[in-house]
């Protein structure tokens, strides 16, 4: 089935079988392979990406239903000259990711989130984010990659109670 | 592993919907939000020849206020139930499914079809004594959703069926509380207390096949018994099963507690402004 559709600004026609998954056809068709597949069953949140600005799974959806939709992937999120998305620059400053796996979905639920809810507290970021899995972080510097992105790049002032080193260490900020 | 081969209408009407399941003779699907439906398709638990996107149907996603009915469209997003401001105890709801990445594409009629029986909005359907609006071949039907659940993820609608629309009555009071173990999972025990028609809804959802009502309890709340002692009895009456998530006395016990919780809010709601 012929379709065209837009990504991350950029029009796409393909010509996909119906079973085909939308992350299938970004990854393979797109070549955009920042899309992740972790479970493909909609559970882990790597494939999150944005639908005409609304996050849906990717894994979940068929090719085929965004003919004429606007998508965005993380690709889309960097600056024309390569600068990083002031969220993706927050991950790394706080350390927001170690293989990187999650991350693409992770990135693209933060920025829904921080478009969606410029003030969220804390505890909102969390509830938000816990639609996406990470099986290395431990989810605080996570936590702490998008509540710094919403401080608009300013250090977190509190850190709180679980994410204090035991020890009592700083942590230092480059 | 990946989806069967399908074939693929887009449908721009009821009428194309219904006509396209019946020529399917039973081997075509509904795909709402596919939430539910692409990965049972991927596990290829189900293998339809076709599938029929209802998402650009006009006139499914709207959300009216009829009196003391919400009619809530078929395609409604389970993000704008969280939303709208008309049926309060839909909107509590609706925040337990799942993520925001669930709720932004998950339907309403697609939650009600799929009839999981620790669903959010079946455990509501039921707790508001909600009559399911039914397109056929011949024609449309109203469906009591008490008639709608048959067993786990199984309804009394046809395969050339299709819900367009489901009326949630607006509750005098509400009480509603959940338990599941991590943010965003399915319920373990959802509870549910209702004043529907002058009558009070002890509904609960996770505990059987279908979403269940505490008869019983309903009774002892209608004659004013203490919510603790209503609470023992509704957990008594229920008869939930053992699975990994849980023993049978582990869930009695959370229905207790959760019942307690929903009666404490139904107690401390007044009437709501009309
Ligand atoms: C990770 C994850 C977590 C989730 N957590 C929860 C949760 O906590 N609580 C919860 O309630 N749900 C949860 N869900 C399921 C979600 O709510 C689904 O949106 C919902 O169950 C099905 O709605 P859908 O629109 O996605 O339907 P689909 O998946 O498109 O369809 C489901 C079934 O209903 C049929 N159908 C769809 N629309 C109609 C219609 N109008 N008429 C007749 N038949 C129709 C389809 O043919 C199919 O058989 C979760 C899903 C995922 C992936
Ligand atoms: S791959 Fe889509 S949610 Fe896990
Ligand atoms: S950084 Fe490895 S899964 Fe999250």
């Amino acid at each position: 089935m012929k379709i065209s559709f837009s990504v991350n600004g950029e029009r796409a026609d393909l010509d996909v079988e119906p079973r085909r998954t939308l992350a299938d056809a970004l990854r393979d068709d797109c070549g955009l392979t920042g899309t992740h597949l972790g479970c493909e069953h909609g559970v882990c949140g790597a494939c999150t990406i944005l639908i005409d600005g609304e996050p849906a799974r990717a894994c979940l959806m068929f090719a085929v239903q965004v003919d004429g939709a606007s998508v965005s992937t993380v690709e889309g999120l960097q600056g024309t000259d390569g600068e990083l998305h002031p969220v993706q620059e927050a991950f790394v400053a706080c350390h927001g990711l170690q293989c990187g796996f999650c991350t693409p979905g992770m990135l693209m639920s933060a920025c829904h989130l921080l478009d969606t809810k410029p003030d969220a507290d804390r505890e909102t970021i969390r509830a938000e984010m816990s639609g996406n899995i990470c099986r290395c972080t431990g989810y605080q510097s996570i936590v702490d990659a998008v509540e710094r992105a919403r401080e608009g790049m300013c250090v977190p002032a509190v850190r709180d109670s679980n994410t204090a080193a035991p020890w009592g260490a700083t942590f230092p900020e480059e | 592993m990946k989806c069967a081969p399908f074939d693929y209408v887009r449908a721009s009407s009821v009428e194309e919907t219904v006509k396209v399941l019946g020529e399917a003779a039973g081997e075509g699907k509904i795909l709402a939000g596919g939430q539910s439906l692409v990965p049972v398709l991927a596990l290829r638990m189900a293998r339809p020849a076709v599938l029929v996107d209802v998402n650009r149907v006009p006139g499914l996603s709207t959300i009216r206020r009829l009196d003391d009915i919400v009619e809530v469209g078929a395609t409604v997003r389970h993000s704008r139930l969280v939303e709208q401001p008309e049926h309060p105890l839909l909107a509590e709801a609706a925040r337990w499914i799942g993520h925001t990445a669930i709720r932004s594409r998950g339907t309403t009629g697609g939650s009600i079809a799929h009839a999981d029986p620790s669903a959010e909005l079946p455990v509501v359907a039921v707790a508001t004594g909600a009559s399911v609006t039914v397109a056929g071949p011949h024609g449309s039907r109203d469906v009591d959703a008490e008639e709608l659940f048959v067993s786990a993820l199984m309804t009394s609608l046809d395969e050339d069926e299709m819900i367009t629309a489901v009326r949630f009555a607006r509750p005098a009071r509400w009480g509603f509380a959940e338990f599941a173990r991590r943010h965003g999972d399915f319920a373990l025990v959802t509870a549910v207390v209702t004043e529907v028609r002058g009558r009070p809804r002890i509904t609960f959802g996770g505990v059987a096949s279908v979403p269940q009502r505490a008869t019983t309890a309903e009774q002892a709340l209608a004659d004013g018994k203490p919510a603790t002692e209503v609470a023992r009895i509704a957990a008594e009456e229920i008869e939930p099963t053992a699975d990994l998530h849980g023993s049978v006395e582990f869930r009695r016990g959370i229905a207790a507690e959760m019942t307690r919780r929903a009666l404490v809010q139904f107690d401390s709601e007044q009437e709501h402004s009309r």
